[in-house]
């Protein structure tokens, strides 16, 4: 009953920032300045989206459940999406397609240029992410996919050097990151002693024995 | 119309309001502080939870007379004027002033002049404003991320405010304050910026004619989150520089230093004119996106200004003196 609906509804459930936007646009409901409203959208949420790709593996560690894996890939192709359309809008509604003002953008504004490079690392993850690639890629496809912990990195500093004086939604974007990551680095370091046993437990109960 | 101990309490959209609506100077100084009590109750009456202040409704300012340095180009929409705002103070989106602002009391409300001037002290607003006859000036006003907008203040040239103070030879520069209070200013619980929010004039600047101080705009007084009651207008520069809810005026030796000087030395300079020339390290400043308008349209030197505020750099390195 539950698992059927999980895909279709995460899938509708991550179409709805962009229906606000199309709707808001076309309404007039994006306040004065509708392009800065749908450039700064888009950007949260490819943050919010790459965000929620890499909780999907801490999350099914310490629950256990098998659905956040299965959710995974979709997470990260809409994180995409969005990161497709940010760009899009920058491109077309900010610059209208000036080039040489937009080359100039990346060479010498420090958060475009970064915000490229983070969009240029998503790329091949996106096209690397359907069944034939993984098979093709092999050991190669998972580091390869590493790239999903630098492209959020670059895109919260990207945000940073954005904001002019408040960087408190950075920071916290910021920290979200780093608890992920940490996530993994305590899983992949504190996994290695203990083989078989403590793969079921969650991470903070493999420290416990030792302390005593 | 309300009618509140005798008063008669405008609100009313603009459109709605007729000359004969139109509030006369004297009186909307001698009736400000009755005003900031009888809107409360007047928008009581209009139905509690819909009151937004400042947002559909404005007293109107009477006796405005058109001013100089105006422009034909299509004035921004009066929504988007009071919607659109950057005032840190009240929180750092541009929706904020708007929600927030109607917690900033602004009556009674007192300036105080010091430093290098003849006679410094505190003054009532009233006061300040009593001797100016107000004028409209339609401005473009330039925000430094790159939008801009077409606003008629109402106000009065700021040199003839800093004359009554007779500034001595020492004073070069005039440094303005903001309200610091953090119970009426919500965004001032964090330190976004280095509080109170600080701006600066060369002493020629001030007093250049372009330069006003205004106390309203679209024929109404101030609204709250626009800077009320009392802001800088200086449309050469880029929009920061124009002062919202002034508390303090000091004539200085020394040239002062802005909280966005503070908060960013090497992006924020003293001077912050209006140069399409000079980019700032994270925007190029050759374009703007009107208010309104879809697609960008070239800045122009000094905010098209040039023709007025030039000279006044003669001989200066913009690019060294951002």
């Amino acid at each position: 009953m539950f698992r059927p609906l999980l895909k279709p509804m995460v899938f509708l459930a991550c179409l709805l920032p962009l229906g606000w936007l199309l709707w808001g646009f076309q309404a007039d409901r994006l306040g004065a300045n509708p392009i800065d409203e749908i450039a700064d959208a888009t950007g949260e949420w490819t943050l919010r989206l790459l965000l929620l790709t890499l909780a999907a593996t801490p999350l099914k560690r310490l629950s256990g459940w098998a659905w956040p894996l299965r959710l995974r890939r979709m997470l990260g192709l809409f994180a995409f999406f969005y990161a497709l359309l940010h760009l899009s809008t920058y491109l077309w509604l900010d610059q209208f397609f000036d080039w040489p003002e937009i080359g100039a953008d990346i060479l010498k504004r420090p958060f475009i240029t970064v915000g490229m490079l983070a969009f240029a690392l998503l790329l091949p993850l996106a096209a690397t992410s359907n069944r034939a690639a993984v098979r093709r890629l092999g050991r190669n496809w998972k580091r390869l996919h590493r790239l999903a912990y630098l492209a959020p990195a670059l895109g919260v500093l990207h945000y940073w050097w954005l904001v002019k004086a408040d960087v408190l939604a950075p920071l916290v974007y910021g920290t979200l990151l780093t608890l992920l990551l940490a996530a993994r680095l305590v899983h992949a370091t504190g996994g290695r002693r203990p083989p078989a046993a403590a793969r079921s437990r969650p991470p903070g109960a493999e420290a416990e024995p030792a302390r005593r | 119309m309300f009618k509140l101990e005798g008063h008669a309490v405008l609100i009313r959209k603009p459109t709605d309001l007729g000359e004969a609506d139109v509030t006369p100077h004297e009186i909307y100084l001698g009736r400000r502080r009755f005003l900031a009590s009888g809107l409360a109750v007047a928008g009581a009456a209009l139905g509690g939870a819909l009151w937004a202040p400042a947002a559909d409704a404005g007293i109107r300012l009477g006796e405005v007379r058109p001013g100089p340095f105006g422009t034909d180009e299509a004035l921004t929409d009066r929504k988007d004027v009071l919607t659109y705002n950057n005032f840190y103070e009240f929180g750092v989106s541009k929706s904020d002033p708007a929600r927030y602002a109607h917690r900033m009391k602004t009556d009674p409300w007192s300036v105080t002049v010091s430093g290098e001037c003849e006679k410094p002290g505190t003054l009532a607003l009233e006061d300040i404003l009593a001797p100016h006859a107000f004028e409209e000036r339609i401005y473009r006003l330039r925000c430094v991320e790159g939008w801009s907008m077409v606003i008629p203040w109402i106000g009065f040239p700021l040199g003839d405010l800093l004359k009554r103070f007779a500034p001595t030879s020492k004073a070069k520069y005039v440094e303005f304050e903001t309200l610091y209070d953090k119970k009426q200013m919500p965004g001032q619980r964090r330190r976004v910026l280095d509080w109170p929010y600080r701006e600066g004039l060369r002493m020629d600047e001030a007093m250049h004619p372009l330069t006003l101080m205004a106390v309203g705009l679209y024929g109404e007084v101030l609204p709250n989150q626009n800077g009320a009651p009392l802001r800088l207008v200086v449309p050469w520069k880029y929009g920061f520089k124009s002062i919202k809810s002034i508390v303090a005026i000091r004539f200085r030796e020394t040239q002062p230093t802005s909280s966005w000087m503070k908060a960013g030395p090497r992006e924020y300079g003293f001077y912050s004119n209006v140069n399409p020339d000079v980019p700032h390290p994270r925007w190029s400043q050759k374009r703007e996106r009107r208010i309104g308008e879809f697609r960008k349209r070239p800045t122009l030197m000094f905010n098209g200004y040039a023709e007025q505020v030039a000279s006044l750099y003669r001989g200066m390195d913009l690019k060294k003196y951002f």
